[in-house]
């Protein structure tokens, strides 16, 4: 589906690709990590049309930069950093399904799923809203349309538990049909949205490896933390999380979304001390869901 | 077309939310009227007394701020966009390069010739209802100079945020270009066409390639036809143009030099890395 060719990207006397080759098939949900200056957002920019560079990249037989509406057209991006926009929320959702030929009501669903009220900021400047306010729009920008690759740069940073999980349920309604480049410099973040791992190291594929996860992008898992005794610190970073405080704050239930397991286990690892006892559970209800 | 309309909005929508925007239309704004406040239409020179005398000052003082204005506002929002991270975002979308690039050029063009032409045509409106004769002709020439002026500003502005990879740079290199044009101003042609013995027609054609220098003399020779005001420099304006010539010449020559600039910077754009 997607193919580059010997992409060699030169900034003055700087190489960022170096001769990279790589493919990309539908269905593919990809880890591209790396180290800051890896060459991670050059290649996303490459796959964009936005840079010039040597070599070939291909989106099902058409160049990005000469066909640039075409394969634009199929391609939902989030940016990590939002940008400063100020014009007003509901007149960039015009703009964008304007562009894009979609309809502003079904980005205004996706806002809406993942808790987001467009009605509500439709006159307040994008620049305005919360981190984690654009990051919603951004994504429901890329997701409600037509589009099969999603190139997501840190999609998830600034979500909050409950619309992560809702963000993770929408990608998994596109895993079939669309491929996926999820730039991270973590793979904690992002390993169990993917089901393959491409690192890159100054501008050079370094690893690219399948990955076996059993566990659905949508799935939920019950969790329960038993702890020796409460603990302030503790209880501020769980309730994050969305978790319900029992005996006192000695016990604490909780639902994680499935592809967010790693890191939520980076943050209990930070309280290992405080760990009586920790279940991890996929939760019944959401089965239950998917079998009816 | 609906592509270009919708990034023109965008561009409108942006701009007219930005602080540039509120000092510009207040200064415009502002000029009128201080110029109405400080009993100028009341004021007799060389003449010139009314609206006439009004306009002419107007005029006068936008060739001063205008071209600045225009130059420093669009490479700082241009190539401070690209810094900032709206270029990668905003040419992630399905929009093609020449309506992304020409909804901008278009967008900015009516925010910076808006206020402009607005705070004329306000003091226009307030003559009209105080009763004062309103000189039509000197209207319509002095409306098509500043939109020439703004076109021609806004083009170069365009070439430069493109050349420019920072926007310190560009601010700089716009700064430059303004301080240039207005040393090759009459004044300073005077002093070069003496010191150096160049022909007149040389120095003519000089000043005649420098759009503020042409918007200049144009604004004089509609109170001043004979364009006594300029000295010998304007036999030769006149032997070559005659008076029609000039305005012509005054109408259309900023315009495509802006839109000429516009065009390379389009093309450069095209060409090189966007964000």
């Amino acid at each position: 589906m997607i193919r580059f060719e010997h992409v060699h990207k030169r900034f003055g006397r700087q190489t960022v690709l170096d001769d990279l080759s790589l493919e990309i098939d539908r269905g593919d949900r990809i880890a591209l990590i790396g180290s800051n200056g890896a060459g991670k957002t050059t290649l996303i920019r490459c796959l964009l049309g936005e840079y010039r560079h040597e070599g070939r990249i291909e989106v099902d037989g058409q160049v990005p930069r000469q066909h640039r509406t075409e394969v634009l057209k199929r391609i939902g991006f989030v940016p990590q950093i939002a940008p400063p926009l100020r014009m007003p929320v509901g007149q960039l959702l015009q703009f964008a399904a304007g562009v894009c030929d979609s309809d502003p009501a079904r980005m205004r669903a996706v806002a809406g799923e993942l808790g987001l009220d467009v009605a509500d900021h439709a006159h307040q400047p994008f620049d305005r809203l919360s981190g984690g306010m654009k990051q919603k729009l951004l994504i429901s920008i890329a997701l409600g349309r037509d589009c099969d690759v999603l190139v997501l740069d840190e999609p998830a940073a600034n979500l909050d538990p409950e619309a992560r999980h809702r963000f993770f349920e929408l990608l998994a309604e596109r895993q079939e049909r669309a491929a996926m480049l999820i730039s991270s410099h973590r793979l904690d973040e992002v390993a169990a949205l993917v089901n393959r791992v491409i690192e890159l190291d100054r501008g050079k594929v370094v690893l690219d490896d399948h990955v076996a996860d059993q566990l659905d992008m949508d799935a939920r898992l019950e969790c329960e933390l038993r702890l020796t005794q409460a603990d302030e610190a503790f209880a501020r970073s769980i309730e994050e999380w969305g978790f319900v405080p029992e005996e006192g704050g000695r016990r604490w239930r909780g639902l994680v979304a499935g592809p967010d397991r790693l890191r939520f286990l980076g943050v209990l690892s930070r309280y290992a001390g405080l760990l009586e006892a920790v279940r991890l559970e996929t939760a019944a209800t959401v089965t239950k869901e998917k079998a009816s | 077309m609906g592509h270009l309309l919708l990034a023109a909005r965008a561009d409108i929508s942006e701009s007219l939310r930005s602080r540039w925007f509120a000092v510009y239309a207040l200064v415009f704004g502002g000029v009128v009227v201080g110029l109405f406040v400080s009993g100028l239409t009341e004021s007799r020179v060389m003449g010139f007394t009314g609206l006439s005398r009004l306009l002419v000052t107007y005029l006068q003082i936008t060739m001063a701020i205008l071209p600045l204005f225009v130059l420093i506002t669009t490479v700082r929002s241009v190539a401070g966009d690209r810094e900032a991270g709206v270029f990668e975002y905003m040419l992630s979308l399905p929009v093609s390069l020449s309506v992304w690039y020409w909804g901008k050029f278009l967008g900015r063009f009516v925010v910076v010739f808006l206020p402009v032409f607005l705070a004329m045509a306000g003091a226009v409106a307030w003559g009209a209802i105080r009763g004062v004769e309103i000189p039509w002709s000197q209207v319509f020439f002095y409306t098509g100079f500043l939109l020439s002026l703004a076109l021609c500003f806004l083009g170069l502005g365009m070439l430069i945020s493109t050349l420019a990879r920072s926007s310190d740079v560009a601010t700089g290199t716009a700064f430059l270009l303004w301080l240039f044009l207005l040393l090759f101003m009459d004044l300073i042609l005077l002093g070069v066409m003496i010191r150096s013995g160049l022909s007149p027609e040389g120095v003519v054609a000089v000043a005649l390639g420098n759009p503020l220098q042409v918007f200049r003399t144009a604004s004089m020779m509609l109170f001043d036809p004979q364009l006594v005001l300029l000295g010998p420099s304007a036999y030769v304006i006149l032997d070559h143009f005659g008076r029609t010539g000039y305005l012509v010449w005054s109408l259309v020559y900023p315009a495509l030099l802006g839109l000429f600039g516009a065009a390379a910077g389009f093309v450069l754009f095209r060409r090189g890395d966007l964000p």
